[in-house]
Formats: C-alpha cells, sequence, structure tokens
C-alpha cells in the first residue's frame, strides 16, 4: 500500500509539471513558485535541525503550504482551532477520537510531533509535524503512524469534512428546489430555483447536449452534481477565517472525481469508442500497433489524470497567490522590523489580494465549468456514433 | 509539498462513498424532479407559443376570408350596377325606338287616310264640279238651242270641227 503510494506521489509529480507547461499562466508561475518556496523550506527546516535556534523566523513556504494542505483540524485565527475527529484503524480495532486528544511532548510550542496513546487499543500513535509553522500554533497536518503496524487513516480531515458540508448542502438546496418544482408545477421560478435553474440549464444546454448529443440525459445528473461540488467547493474556499478550505485543490478529492469521470466513459463506450481506441479504422496495421494504439490506450488514462490536476493546481495556486502576498506583509514586517515597511507592503498587497480574490471568483466557477464540459466531451466521445 | 500531490487513503475513501451517495441520492432526489419539470416547462412552453401562432395564423386567415369576400361583395355590388345601367339604358333606347316607330306609324296611317280622304273629297268635288257643269251647260244649252238658227249653227260648227273631212 505505502510502496504504491510513493509510486503515485512520483507519477502525481511528473504529471504536474508536465501539465504546467501547457497550463495556465498562474497555475504555472505560482505551483512553481510554491515549488521553490517549499524547496527553500525543505533546506530550512535541515538548517533548524542542526542549529534549531531559528525559529522565530517567519517561513513563508511552510506557511503557505501548511495552509493549503490537508490537516485534521480548521484553524480559524490565531490559537482558535475545530478538532476535527480522527478515526484510525490497526490491527488492534478502530480508534476513534478528536485530534484536540493528540499532544505534543514538551513546551507544544513549534512544530514537534504530537502523539496519542489509546487505552482501548492499546496503540500508540504519532501525528507527524509535516510542516513547520509560524509563531507557536501548528495545524495539524501531518500523517500517522502507529507503533509497530500499519494505520488506515480514516479520519474527517478539513477537506473531508469540507466536502460532506458541500454535499449536505447540495443535497438540502436542490432537494428544496426540486420539492418547489414538484408543489409549484410549471410555473416560474422562485427564490433559489431561479437563482439556479440558470445554472443547470446552462449545463444541460451548452455543456451536456453539445457535448453529448441525445444521450445527454443519461450523464446528466453526475455532471450536474460534479459542476456544483467543484463550484461551491471553489467558493467555500474563498471565504476567509473559516479555515481556508481547499477542498478541490485536495488531490485525494479530485483524483475520486477523475476517476469516475474514467469509469462512466469506459463502462459506458459504445462500440465506435472502442473500435477507435483499440484498433483505428482507416490507418495502415503496424502504425496502429506501434503508435496509435499504445498512445489511446495511454490517453485513456491521461484524459481524467489531466482533469484533475488540472482543476487540483489551478485551485491550489489560487490559494498560494493570495497566502503570498499574505506572506509578504509577515516578512516585511519582521525581517526589517519596521513596521512602516510591513504597512507599507501591507497597502500594496491587499490592493493586489482584492484582485486575486476577484480572479479566483472567476476561477472558481470556470474550473468547475472547465472540467464539466470535459468530462461531457470524454462522454460524448465513448457515445460517439460513427458517421463516416 | 508532498502533502498537497498524493492522495490520502483515508481522503480516496470518504470521497467515494460520499460522491458516490450524493451522486445517487441527488439523481432520485433532485435532479430527477428538476430536469423533468424544466423540460416539462419548456414543453408547455413551446406548446403555448406554437398555439398562439396557430390562433394568429387562423385570424390571419380568417381576415383574408373577410376581404375576399368584401372584395367580391363590391365586385358584384358592381356588376350589379353596371348591369342595371346596361339595363336602363337599352329600355331607354328600346322605348325610344317603339315610340319613334309608333310616332312613324302613326303618321303614315294618318298620311294614308288624309290621302284617301283627299282623294274621296277630289271625286266627290269632281261629281258636284260634273253634275254642276252638265246643269249648266244643260241650262245653258237650252236657253240657246231655243232658236232654230242658233241649232243650225251649232251643228255645222260641229261638223266641221269633226274629222270626217
Amino acid at each position: 500500500m505505502f510502496n504504491s503510494h510513493t509510486l503515485l506521489r512520483s507519477f502525481v509529480l511528473s504529471a504536474l509539471s508536465a501539465v504546467l507547461f501547457w497550463g495556465t499562466g498562474v497555475a504555472q508561475d505560482h505551483a512553481h513558485e510554491a515549488h521553490e518556496a517549499h524547496d527553500h523550506h525543505a533546506e530550512h527546516a535541515d538548517h533548524d535541525d542542526h542549529h534549531g535556534h531559528e525559529e522565530e523566523a517567519f517561513n513563508a513556504g511552510a506557511f503557505i503550504v501548511g495552509h493549503i494542505a490537508d490537516a485534521h483540524d480548521i484553524h480559524l485565527w490565531g490559537h482558535t482551532h475545530i478538532p476535527l475527529p480522527v478515526i484510525l484503524f490497526t490491527d488492534n480495532g478502530l480508534d476513534v477520537v478528536m485530534s484536540s486528544s493528540f499532544v505534543a511532548e514538551g513546551d507544544g510550542h513549534g512544530h514537534a510531533d504530537r502523539f496519542y496513546h489509546s487505552e482501548k487499543t492499546g496503540v500508540h500513535y504519532t501525528m507527524h509535524a509535516s510542516e513547520k509553522q509560524h509563531g507557536d500554533h501548528t495545524i495539524l497536518a501531518g500523517s500517522i503512524t502507529a507503533e509497530g503496524m500499519d494505520v488506515l487513516d480514516l479520519s474527517i480531515t478539513k477537506s473531508v469534512f469540507g466536502m460532506l458540508l458541500i454535499m449536505v448542502l447540495m443535497v438540502w438546496l436542490f432537494g428544496s428546489i426540486a420539492r418547489g418544482y414538484k408543489k409549484r408545477g410549471n410555473v416560474a421560478p422562485k427564490g433559489m430555483a431561479n437563482a439556479l435553474e440558470p445554472l443547470i440549464l446552462f449545463i444541460r444546454d451548452e455543456v451536456a447536449k453539445p457535448a453529448i448529443g441525445h444521450h445527454a440525459d443519461k450523464y446528466l445528473p453526475f455532471l450536474l452534481t460534479v459542476f456544483f461540488f467543484t463550484f461551491f467547493a471553489n467558493l467555500l474556499g474563498l471565504i476567509p477565517f473559516i479555515g481556508g478550505f481547499n477542498i478541490t485543490g485536495t488531490i485525494g478529492i479530485t483524483i475520486v472525481m477523475a476517476t469516475l469521470v474514467f469509469l462512466i466513459t469506459n463502462l459506458t463506450g459504445n462500440k465506435h469508442y472502442w473500435g477507435h481506441v483499440l484498433w483505428m479504422p482507416g490507418v495502415p496495421a503496424f502504425v496502429k500497433a506501434i503508435i496509435l494504439t499504445p498512445i489511446e490506450v495511454i490517453g485513456l488514462f491521461l484524459k481524467p489524470t489531466v482533469l484533475m490536476i488540472r482543476l487540483t493546481a489551478n485551485i491550489t495556486a489560487g490559494h498560494i497567490i493570495i497566502l503570498a502576498f499574505t506572506s509578504l506583509i509577515f516578512i516585511f514586517g519582521q525581517n526589517g522590523e519596521a513596521v512602516g515597511a510591513g504597512l507599507g507592503i501591507g497597502v500594496f498587497s491587499t490592493a493586489f489580494m482584492i484582485f486575486m480574490y476577484l480572479l479566483e471568483l472567476l476561477v472558481a466557477f470556470l474550473q468547475a465549468f472547465v472540467f464539466t464540459l470535459l468530462a461531457a466531451l470524454y462522454f460524448g466521445d465513448a457515445k460517439q456514433e460513427a458517421h463516416h | 509539498m508532498g502533502a498537497l500531490l498524493s492522495p490520502a487513503l483515508g481522503t480516496v475513501i470518504w470521497a467515494s462513498i460520499a460522491f458516490i451517495t450524493v451522486l445517487l441520492l441527488m439523481r432520485r432526489m433532485a435532479w430527477g424532479p428538476i430536469l423533468k419539470a424544466l423540460s416539462e416547462r419548456e414543453e408547455s412552453i413551446a406548446a403555448a407559443l406554437n398555439e398562439a401562432e396557430k390562433a394568429r395564423q387562423e385570424m390571419a386567415t380568417l381576415s383574408d376570408e373577410n376581404e375576399r369576400l368584401l372584395k367580391e361583395a363590391r365586385v358584384e355590388r358592381d356588376g350589379i350596377l353596371k348591369e342595371a345601367r346596361e339595363t336602363a339604358t337599352q329600355l331607354i333606347a328600346e322605348a325610344r325606338a317603339k315610340a319613334r316607330e309608333e310616332a312613324e306609324r302613326d303618321l303614315a296611317n294618318a298620311r294614308e287616310a288624309i290621302a284617301v280622304e283627299r282623294k274621296a273629297a277630289v271625286a266627290e268635288l269632281k261629281a258636284a264640279v260634273a253634275g254642276l257643269s252638265i246643269d249648266i251647260a244643260e241650262r245653258v244649252l237650252r236657253q240657246q238651242l231655243e232658236r232654230n238658227e242658233a241649232q243650225q249653227q251649232l251643228v255645222n260648227k260641229l261638223i266641221d270641227e269633226s274629222p270626217l273631212n
């Protein structure tokens, strides 16, 4: 399990850099920035381990990564955290505790690992401090291991919590809209239905129908669910002071959406689709065997992978750039030990952040739309009838 | 950064369960009814528009029909008027011709009657003149021939005048 993990990670990393070359400019610049920041941070961390006296210095890379990475709690502000359930499964059985039960040994400051000893199963758990934080409050972000055994970590993390929140919201919202339609019959929509109906019609008439044709109705529930989930999750990530949700920037969630796209495409693919994938008609046999078929088969997997990475990278990049401008204020304020410099750069940063927020509002819609549109196009390919 | 790029197994499991559950739930509870309501409304709007268009066309046909009827009536009226005018002209002409003919006939009759009357009058006058002449002659002759010599003289004269010699 953990071997395949490493493999997957390196695959995703290389895929990410491949995609970033032709991805959006923003994504490219800022994911890169984050990468460099991280490398820098890693060196820094080693340095700290040797000397251990620079803990007070603000580390922008750690600050940013700590905020966009998934976590075991929701960090509101300062020392205020909302703990989340940690669900751990080992050979000794199930442990369910709140993340606040994990405590650091010593003074609890800085970036130490946190520990929890379960009375029930007798397992010693360690939550590894993966990233150093600024100041003395730590986001509980690290992976959890147990002494002498494998752990299946089924925790409700920040992203999982956010995802469940969005899903409850969606079921409630669209359920009530559906009841409204049933109750009111064929009249003009009102309230929430009026607000969301254009989006539903947009997905149906501008995305699903042109891409898929007369099979569109079958795929619409999936496309609508994906679109609204992505859109709402993107928007939730833009609300400040609620912990900075990065749901659609969490690869564990986008990978599920991409896998569903992959499964639906290939399980509903017709003869024509598989004919084109496996043995393209009208092309010499040796060309097919050597070039086309391998490319098409790789393409089967590549398409949803690209979907996943595009969404994750775009949303994460948006968060990174906003956090980066926030970091500028701290950097200038602390390193120069001049409040004036921090203030000056703060004005500039804030202006730019407002601009970025507006851009991110657009990106929130755009990425949901792009994901849905591409999924619809793949479904359309799978359902295309022979016409030549 | 590693935490950002490697999918956590727990997250994947939760996301799969949640996503599939919500997808199935929403398909049944939300998207189905919503999409059905939307397409029903669209159909009813399309049907209403269709009907309006049909009614409009019917109205147009109706007004066309009215116009046609009106035009026909107008043509008919014109025809009738024209015909009446023609008939009247004809009648007048006929009456005129008839009157002329009658007048002429009367005139001819009168002429004829006048001629007959005149003939009769002339004949009567002739008879009267002849009678009167004979009478006068008789009287004249009686008076003259009361004497012999005169009778002789006349006979001689008549013999002289006769072509016997």
